[in-house]
């Protein structure tokens, strides 16, 4: 399954959900040129919905990395939301658990923006 | 002494039989692209689901296969379409052995970075071979002038270990 996304604004926040799977490809390329268009837009609020991403490959992770990085030189936020356990998994054990702002729940998330 | 198969490249070879003996090898002869990196995947997934890994288990050796493909491809023969990657599964008593080659250039392993140090926690790349080795029981890689050999090898504790040979 390849990976699909969508958009959506919640309280001046943009919600990203993704679904599908983030790997060397096509997948890591929608994610990377949905944050950039985003970013070129002014929308610099960010929370990227994996709710439905249910497998990433070292360049998915590189991809998030690159998001969150990309967001942030650019004076915004992006946080990430609802990880399957496949995906959390994968954030602990390369220690990006924790330089990620990880939420379980929409609404905490997007009330967590400044 | 395992059997050897080797399709010609581009040709799936659909075998039922992995499980039925003690000993067995698959090899495929793979182009340098994308499709090999998902087609190797592919292979990985159903073949440990054969031998009886588990869900969790299946997943980890698919995805080391994947970065191993991924290496192979990207890293080691560049995408050059005159370069093949070859995909071997062996079953060697009570361990699954994949061996991946490639006909690039050879790497340098003391200038892989360690992908948990802080410094290098935000880079966008090198988490490959570390991410195989989070996964599999046994991870080799030997480089040389001609290309790079990967052996990923993982105990197999399903219901065919142990040499129990099962009915053909």
């Amino acid at each position: 399954m390849t990976m699909k996304v969508g958009t959506r604004q919640v309280d001046g926040v943009t919600i990203v959900d993704a679904s599908g799977r983030i790997t060397l490809g096509e997948g890591s390329v929608i994610l990377r040129d949905t944050v950039r268009d985003l970013l070129s837009k002014g929308n610099k609020k960010i929370v990227l919905n994996l709710a439905e991403v249910n497998y990433i490959d070292s360049s998915g992770i590189g991809e998030l990395v690159s998001a969150f990085t990309t967001t942030k030189n650019q004076g915004g936020e992006l946080k990430l939301l609802n990880l399957t356990k496949k995906v959390n998994d994968l954030l602990q054990i390369t220690k990006l658990y924790t330089v990620f702002d990880v939420k379980d729940d929409e609404a905490a998330a997007v009330k967590s923006f400044k | 002494m395992g059997l050897r198969l080797s399709p010609p490249p581009g040709r799936i070879l659909v075998f039922t039989s992995f499980m039925a003996m003690t000993e067995q090898r698959v090899s495929y002869t793979l182009d340098s692209s994308l499709e090999t990196i998902d087609s190797a995947e592919e292979k990985a997934t159903r073949i440990a689901t054969e031998l009886g890994f588990g869900e969790d288990e299946v997943m980890q050796i698919s995805m080391a296969v994947r970065e191993g493909a991924v290496n192979a491809v990207l890293h080691g023969n560049a995408y050059a379409a005159d370069k093949k990657v070859t995909l071997a599964f062996e079953r060697i008593g009570n361990e699954l052995v994949i061996t991946i080659r490639d006909q690039g250039k050879g790497m340098d392993l003391s200038k892989i970075p360690n992908p948990l140090a802080p410094e290098n926690l935000l880079k966008t790349s090198g988490r490959g071979i570390f991410l195989m080795r989070s996964f599999m029981d046994v991870v080799e890689i030997r480089p040389s002038s001609t290309g790079t050999e990967l052996k990923l090898i993982k105990h197999v504790h399903g219901p065919t270990a142990g040499g129990k040979e099962a009915s053909q």
